[in-house]
Protein backbone atom coordinates (compact mmCIF):
# COMPACT_ATOMS: atom_id res chain seq x y z
CA UNK A 1 0.00 0.00 0.00
CA UNK A 2 1.27 3.41 -0.95
CA UNK A 3 0.74 6.83 1.50
CA UNK A 4 1.29 10.10 0.23
CA UNK A 5 2.08 12.55 3.15
CA UNK A 6 2.23 15.95 3.11
CA UNK A 7 4.10 17.63 6.17
CA UNK A 8 4.94 20.72 7.79
CA UNK A 9 8.66 20.82 8.53
CA UNK A 10 8.41 23.87 10.97
CA UNK A 11 5.72 22.33 12.77
CA UNK A 12 7.62 18.79 12.74
CA UNK A 13 10.36 20.82 14.20
CA UNK A 14 8.78 22.66 16.77
CA UNK A 15 7.32 19.47 18.17
CA UNK A 16 10.87 18.18 18.28
CA UNK A 17 11.77 21.18 19.85
CA UNK A 18 9.44 21.19 22.94
CA UNK A 19 9.93 17.61 23.13
CA UNK A 20 13.83 17.68 23.70
CA UNK A 21 13.35 20.62 25.91
CA UNK A 22 10.77 19.20 27.87
CA UNK A 23 13.30 16.70 29.03
CA UNK A 24 15.40 18.99 30.20
CA UNK A 25 12.65 20.02 32.42
CA UNK A 26 13.66 23.78 32.62
CA UNK A 27 11.46 26.92 32.41
CA UNK A 28 11.77 27.57 28.46
CA UNK A 29 9.88 29.86 25.85
CA UNK A 30 10.19 29.11 21.96
CA UNK A 31 9.94 32.44 20.49
CA UNK A 32 9.54 31.23 17.33
CA UNK A 33 12.86 33.12 15.41
CA UNK A 34 14.99 30.18 16.04
CA UNK A 35 15.17 30.97 19.39
CA UNK A 36 14.64 29.27 22.51
CA UNK A 37 14.53 31.36 25.86
CA UNK A 38 15.58 29.55 29.17
CA UNK A 39 14.23 30.93 32.13
CA UNK A 40 16.89 29.68 34.50
CA UNK A 41 21.16 28.63 34.21
CA UNK A 42 21.89 25.61 32.47
CA UNK A 43 24.25 23.46 33.51
CA UNK A 44 26.96 22.50 31.00
CA UNK A 45 26.23 18.56 31.25
CA UNK A 46 22.32 19.55 30.58
CA UNK A 47 23.85 21.64 27.63
CA UNK A 48 25.87 19.24 26.25
CA UNK A 49 22.45 16.20 26.66
CA UNK A 50 20.70 18.69 24.63
CA UNK A 51 23.10 19.56 22.27
CA UNK A 52 23.85 15.52 21.67
CA UNK A 53 19.90 15.24 21.61
CA UNK A 54 19.08 17.73 19.06
CA UNK A 55 22.05 16.38 17.10
CA UNK A 56 20.23 13.69 16.11
CA UNK A 57 17.70 15.26 14.09
CA UNK A 58 20.10 18.01 12.85
CA UNK A 59 18.72 20.45 14.53
CA UNK A 60 21.56 22.75 15.78
CA UNK A 61 22.52 25.03 18.11
CA UNK A 62 24.15 27.77 16.66
CA UNK A 63 27.22 29.56 18.28
CA UNK A 64 29.25 32.47 16.21
CA UNK A 65 26.88 35.84 16.30
CA UNK A 66 26.89 36.42 12.67
CA UNK A 67 25.63 32.69 12.11
CA UNK A 68 22.81 33.77 14.22
CA UNK A 69 22.32 36.86 12.56
CA UNK A 70 22.07 35.19 9.26
CA UNK A 71 19.59 32.24 10.57
CA UNK A 72 17.17 34.99 11.22
CA UNK A 73 17.71 36.60 8.12
CA UNK A 74 16.81 33.16 6.69
CA UNK A 75 13.81 32.76 8.76
CA UNK A 76 12.70 36.31 8.39
CA UNK A 77 12.84 35.69 4.14
CA UNK A 78 11.06 32.52 4.59
CA UNK A 79 8.53 33.95 6.85
CA UNK A 80 7.87 36.95 4.06
CA UNK A 81 7.92 34.38 1.41
CA UNK A 82 4.58 32.04 2.91
CA UNK A 83 3.11 34.81 3.77
CA UNK A 84 -0.84 34.00 2.38
CA UNK A 85 -1.69 37.58 1.28
CA UNK A 86 1.48 38.75 -0.93
CA UNK A 87 3.12 42.41 0.25
CA UNK A 88 2.76 44.32 -2.51
CA UNK A 89 3.55 47.90 -2.05
CA UNK A 90 6.46 47.02 -0.05
CA UNK A 91 9.78 46.21 -1.19
CA UNK A 92 11.88 43.09 0.14
CA UNK A 93 14.79 45.13 0.82
CA UNK A 94 12.34 47.73 3.42
CA UNK A 95 10.59 44.58 4.99
CA UNK A 96 13.64 42.54 6.26
CA UNK A 97 15.19 45.94 7.39
CA UNK A 98 12.09 46.93 9.59
CA UNK A 99 11.63 43.19 10.43
CA UNK A 100 15.14 43.13 11.22
CA UNK A 101 15.58 46.42 12.90
CA UNK A 102 19.29 46.98 10.84
CA UNK A 103 20.09 48.33 7.87
CA UNK A 104 19.79 46.13 4.22
CA UNK A 105 22.84 47.01 4.04
CA UNK A 106 24.49 45.73 6.93
CA UNK A 107 21.86 42.43 6.76
CA UNK A 108 23.07 41.68 3.27
CA UNK A 109 26.72 42.60 4.01
CA UNK A 110 26.67 39.59 6.71
CA UNK A 111 24.17 37.64 4.39
CA UNK A 112 26.64 37.24 1.93
CA UNK A 113 29.93 36.67 3.94
CA UNK A 114 28.35 34.00 6.10
CA UNK A 115 26.25 32.06 2.94
CA UNK A 116 28.65 32.88 -0.07
CA UNK A 117 25.15 33.92 -1.90
CA UNK A 118 23.09 37.00 -1.64
CA UNK A 119 19.55 37.66 0.34
CA UNK A 120 18.18 37.93 -3.45
CA UNK A 121 19.62 34.73 -4.84
CA UNK A 122 18.17 33.32 -1.74
CA UNK A 123 14.41 34.74 -1.86
CA UNK A 124 14.00 33.88 -5.22
CA UNK A 125 15.49 30.13 -4.17
CA UNK A 126 12.76 30.08 -1.10
CA UNK A 127 10.08 31.13 -3.81
CA UNK A 128 10.76 28.94 -6.08
CA UNK A 129 10.31 26.03 -3.22
CA UNK A 130 6.96 27.77 -2.55
CA UNK A 131 6.26 27.54 -6.29
CA UNK A 132 7.26 23.80 -6.56
CA UNK A 133 5.43 22.54 -3.23
CA UNK A 134 1.95 24.85 -4.96
CA UNK A 135 2.86 22.98 -8.24
CA UNK A 136 3.13 19.54 -6.42
CA UNK A 137 -0.40 20.04 -4.32
CA UNK A 138 -2.14 20.94 -7.91
CA UNK A 139 -4.70 22.91 -5.97
CA UNK A 140 -4.02 26.14 -7.82
CA UNK A 141 -3.18 27.88 -11.19
CA UNK A 142 0.43 28.76 -12.28
CA UNK A 143 -1.20 32.50 -12.76
CA UNK A 144 -2.73 31.90 -9.25
CA UNK A 145 0.96 31.19 -7.99
CA UNK A 146 2.89 33.76 -9.71
CA UNK A 147 0.42 36.72 -7.70
CA UNK A 148 0.57 34.46 -4.38
CA UNK A 149 4.59 34.74 -4.60
CA UNK A 150 4.78 38.49 -6.13
CA UNK A 151 5.91 37.96 -9.08
CA UNK A 152 5.05 40.19 -12.08
CA UNK A 153 3.43 37.72 -14.44
CA UNK A 154 3.47 33.89 -14.80
CA UNK A 155 6.08 34.68 -17.85
CA UNK A 156 8.00 35.89 -14.88
CA UNK A 157 7.64 32.77 -12.49
CA UNK A 158 8.32 30.58 -15.49
CA UNK A 159 11.65 32.38 -16.57
CA UNK A 160 12.62 32.77 -13.09
CA UNK A 161 11.72 29.11 -12.51
CA UNK A 162 13.79 27.53 -15.29
CA UNK A 163 16.36 29.96 -14.61
CA UNK A 164 16.63 28.43 -11.19
CA UNK A 165 16.51 24.73 -12.08
CA UNK A 166 16.57 24.01 -15.91
CA UNK A 167 13.01 23.09 -16.29
CA UNK A 168 10.04 24.89 -16.85
CA UNK A 169 7.21 24.52 -14.23
CA UNK A 170 5.34 21.87 -16.44
CA UNK A 171 8.24 19.42 -17.04
CA UNK A 172 8.96 19.56 -13.18
CA UNK A 173 5.07 18.63 -12.54
CA UNK A 174 5.12 15.95 -15.59
CA UNK A 175 8.47 14.51 -13.42
CA UNK A 176 7.05 14.63 -10.56
CA UNK A 177 3.76 13.05 -11.68
CA UNK A 178 6.30 9.92 -12.84
CA UNK A 179 8.40 9.81 -9.77
CA UNK A 180 5.05 9.04 -7.82
CA UNK A 181 3.88 6.12 -10.48
CA UNK A 182 7.24 4.48 -10.38
CA UNK A 183 8.38 1.94 -7.48
CA UNK A 184 10.07 4.56 -5.21
CA UNK A 185 10.49 3.25 -2.11
CA UNK A 186 13.37 5.56 -0.64
CA UNK A 187 11.15 8.81 -1.57
CA UNK A 188 7.74 7.50 -0.24
CA UNK B 1 27.23 26.92 8.12
CA UNK B 2 30.90 28.05 6.96
CA UNK B 3 32.62 26.12 9.21
CA UNK B 4 31.04 22.87 8.24
CA UNK B 5 32.37 21.43 4.88
CA UNK B 6 30.33 19.80 2.07
CA UNK B 7 31.54 15.76 0.98
CA UNK B 8 31.69 15.55 -2.36
CA UNK B 9 31.95 11.66 -3.81
CA UNK B 10 32.86 11.56 -8.02
CA UNK B 11 32.45 8.57 -9.79
CA UNK B 12 33.92 8.81 -13.19
CA UNK B 13 36.47 6.17 -14.85
CA UNK B 14 38.30 8.66 -16.75
CA UNK B 15 41.55 10.39 -15.41
CA UNK B 16 41.26 13.60 -16.91
CA UNK B 17 38.03 14.17 -16.28
CA UNK B 18 38.22 13.70 -12.55
CA UNK B 19 41.28 15.72 -12.83
CA UNK B 20 39.77 18.27 -14.53
CA UNK B 21 36.76 17.70 -12.07
CA UNK B 22 39.21 18.09 -8.77
CA UNK B 23 40.83 21.23 -10.28
CA UNK B 24 37.75 23.38 -11.21
CA UNK B 25 36.26 22.29 -7.67
CA UNK B 26 39.20 23.47 -5.32
CA UNK B 27 38.34 27.32 -6.91
CA UNK B 28 34.46 26.77 -5.40
CA UNK B 29 34.50 29.36 -2.29
CA UNK B 30 32.21 26.37 -0.02
CA UNK B 31 34.44 24.34 1.93
CA UNK B 32 34.21 20.52 0.22
CA UNK B 33 35.71 17.60 0.81
CA UNK B 34 36.13 15.28 -2.60
CA UNK B 35 36.79 11.31 -2.87
CA UNK B 36 37.07 9.89 -6.10
CA UNK B 37 36.49 6.65 -7.35
CA UNK B 38 36.83 4.89 -10.72
CA UNK B 39 33.00 2.76 -11.32
CA UNK B 40 30.13 1.92 -10.48
CA UNK B 41 31.41 -0.98 -8.68
CA UNK B 42 33.58 0.85 -6.60
CA UNK B 43 30.84 3.83 -6.10
CA UNK B 44 28.88 1.11 -4.69
CA UNK B 45 31.29 -0.66 -2.71
CA UNK B 46 32.28 2.49 -1.02
CA UNK B 47 28.39 3.90 -0.25
CA UNK B 48 27.54 0.28 1.28
CA UNK B 49 30.75 0.55 4.00
CA UNK B 50 29.27 1.00 7.75
CA UNK B 51 32.17 3.05 9.50
CA UNK B 52 32.40 5.84 6.62
CA UNK B 53 30.74 9.42 6.84
CA UNK B 54 28.58 9.62 3.53
CA UNK B 55 28.96 12.13 0.48
CA UNK B 56 25.98 14.99 0.82
CA UNK B 57 26.60 15.12 -2.97
CA UNK B 58 27.33 12.39 -5.38
CA UNK B 59 28.52 13.04 -8.85
CA UNK B 60 27.77 10.47 -11.55
CA UNK B 61 29.10 9.98 -14.53
CA UNK B 62 26.53 7.83 -16.74
CA UNK B 63 29.37 5.75 -19.09
CA UNK B 64 31.31 3.21 -16.49
CA UNK B 65 32.73 0.56 -17.14
CA UNK B 66 31.47 -2.99 -14.78
CA UNK B 67 28.80 -0.78 -13.82
CA UNK B 68 26.62 2.29 -15.50
CA UNK B 69 25.62 5.46 -13.60
CA UNK B 70 21.31 4.56 -14.42
CA UNK B 71 22.31 1.36 -12.21
CA UNK B 72 24.25 3.33 -9.71
CA UNK B 73 21.08 5.49 -9.47
CA UNK B 74 18.31 3.07 -9.15
CA UNK B 75 20.48 1.16 -6.88
CA UNK B 76 21.21 4.27 -4.62
CA UNK B 77 17.13 5.42 -4.46
CA UNK B 78 16.13 2.00 -3.68
CA UNK B 79 18.54 2.06 -0.29
CA UNK B 80 16.86 4.23 2.66
CA UNK B 81 20.27 4.65 4.31
CA UNK B 82 21.28 7.04 1.05
CA UNK B 83 18.21 8.46 0.79
CA UNK B 84 19.98 11.96 2.02
CA UNK B 85 22.19 12.23 -0.74
CA UNK B 86 22.52 14.44 -3.28
CA UNK B 87 23.08 13.32 -6.94
CA UNK B 88 24.34 14.75 -10.01
CA UNK B 89 24.20 12.98 -13.05
CA UNK B 90 27.69 13.71 -14.96
CA UNK B 91 27.19 13.24 -18.71
CA UNK B 92 28.48 13.57 -22.36
CA UNK B 93 24.73 13.28 -23.03
CA UNK B 94 22.31 16.03 -23.39
CA UNK B 95 19.50 14.08 -25.03
CA UNK B 96 15.82 15.89 -22.83
CA UNK B 97 14.16 12.78 -23.11
CA UNK B 98 17.25 10.88 -21.20
CA UNK B 99 17.76 14.08 -18.45
CA UNK B 100 14.29 13.65 -17.72
CA UNK B 101 14.37 9.71 -17.25
CA UNK B 102 17.49 10.35 -14.65
CA UNK B 103 15.26 12.88 -12.68
CA UNK B 104 12.21 10.63 -12.93
CA UNK B 105 14.57 7.75 -11.64
CA UNK B 106 16.02 10.13 -8.97
CA UNK B 107 18.13 12.20 -9.57
CA UNK B 108 18.63 15.77 -8.34
CA UNK B 109 21.03 17.14 -10.80
CA UNK B 110 21.97 16.98 -14.72
CA UNK B 111 25.08 18.54 -15.97
CA UNK B 112 26.03 18.11 -19.67
CA UNK B 113 29.79 17.80 -19.23
CA UNK B 114 31.32 21.04 -20.22
CA UNK B 115 34.67 20.91 -22.48
CA UNK B 116 35.88 24.71 -20.79
CA UNK B 117 37.63 24.50 -17.77
CA UNK B 118 35.78 28.14 -17.33
CA UNK B 119 32.45 26.85 -17.45
CA UNK B 120 33.29 23.75 -15.12
CA UNK B 121 34.02 26.06 -12.84
CA UNK B 122 31.10 28.22 -12.90
CA UNK B 123 28.87 25.15 -13.01
CA UNK B 124 30.41 23.20 -10.34
CA UNK B 125 29.91 26.72 -8.10
CA UNK B 126 26.30 27.04 -8.77
CA UNK B 127 26.04 23.23 -7.94
CA UNK B 128 27.69 23.32 -4.84
CA UNK B 129 26.22 26.74 -3.93
CA UNK B 130 22.82 25.58 -4.46
CA UNK B 131 23.33 22.07 -3.03
CA UNK B 132 24.65 24.10 0.26
CA UNK B 133 21.40 25.95 0.55
CA UNK B 134 19.56 22.53 0.84
CA UNK B 135 21.50 21.23 2.85
CA UNK B 136 21.46 23.97 5.47
CA UNK B 137 18.26 25.53 4.89
CA UNK B 138 16.35 22.59 5.10
CA UNK B 139 14.54 22.64 2.17
CA UNK B 140 12.82 19.52 0.81
CA UNK B 141 15.76 17.66 -1.33
CA UNK B 142 12.63 15.63 -2.90
CA UNK B 143 11.74 18.37 -5.09
CA UNK B 144 16.05 19.30 -5.93
CA UNK B 145 15.66 19.50 -9.69
CA UNK B 146 18.96 21.51 -11.58
CA UNK B 147 19.26 20.67 -15.45
CA UNK B 148 22.31 22.33 -16.41
CA UNK B 149 23.11 22.41 -20.21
Amino acid sequence: MKLHIKYDMNICSRIILREQMDKLQLPYTITGLGEIEIKETVSTEKYEELETNLNKYAIEIINNPKNVFTQKIKDAIVEMVYLEEPLATIKNSAYLAKKLNRSYTYISGVFSEVTFTSIQNFIILQKIERAKQEIIEGKETLTEIAWKLNFNSVAHLSNEFKKNTGLTPTAFQRIIKKRKETDFTSQQ
Amino acid sequence: MNHDALHILLADDDDDDRLFFKDAIEEVKVKTVVTMVNDGVELMDYLNKFDIQLPNLVFLDLNMPRKGGMECLKEIRSNNRLKDISIAIYSTSGLEKDIEETFVKGANIYIKKPNDFEVLKDILAKVITINWQYHTSGLNRENFLLNIQ
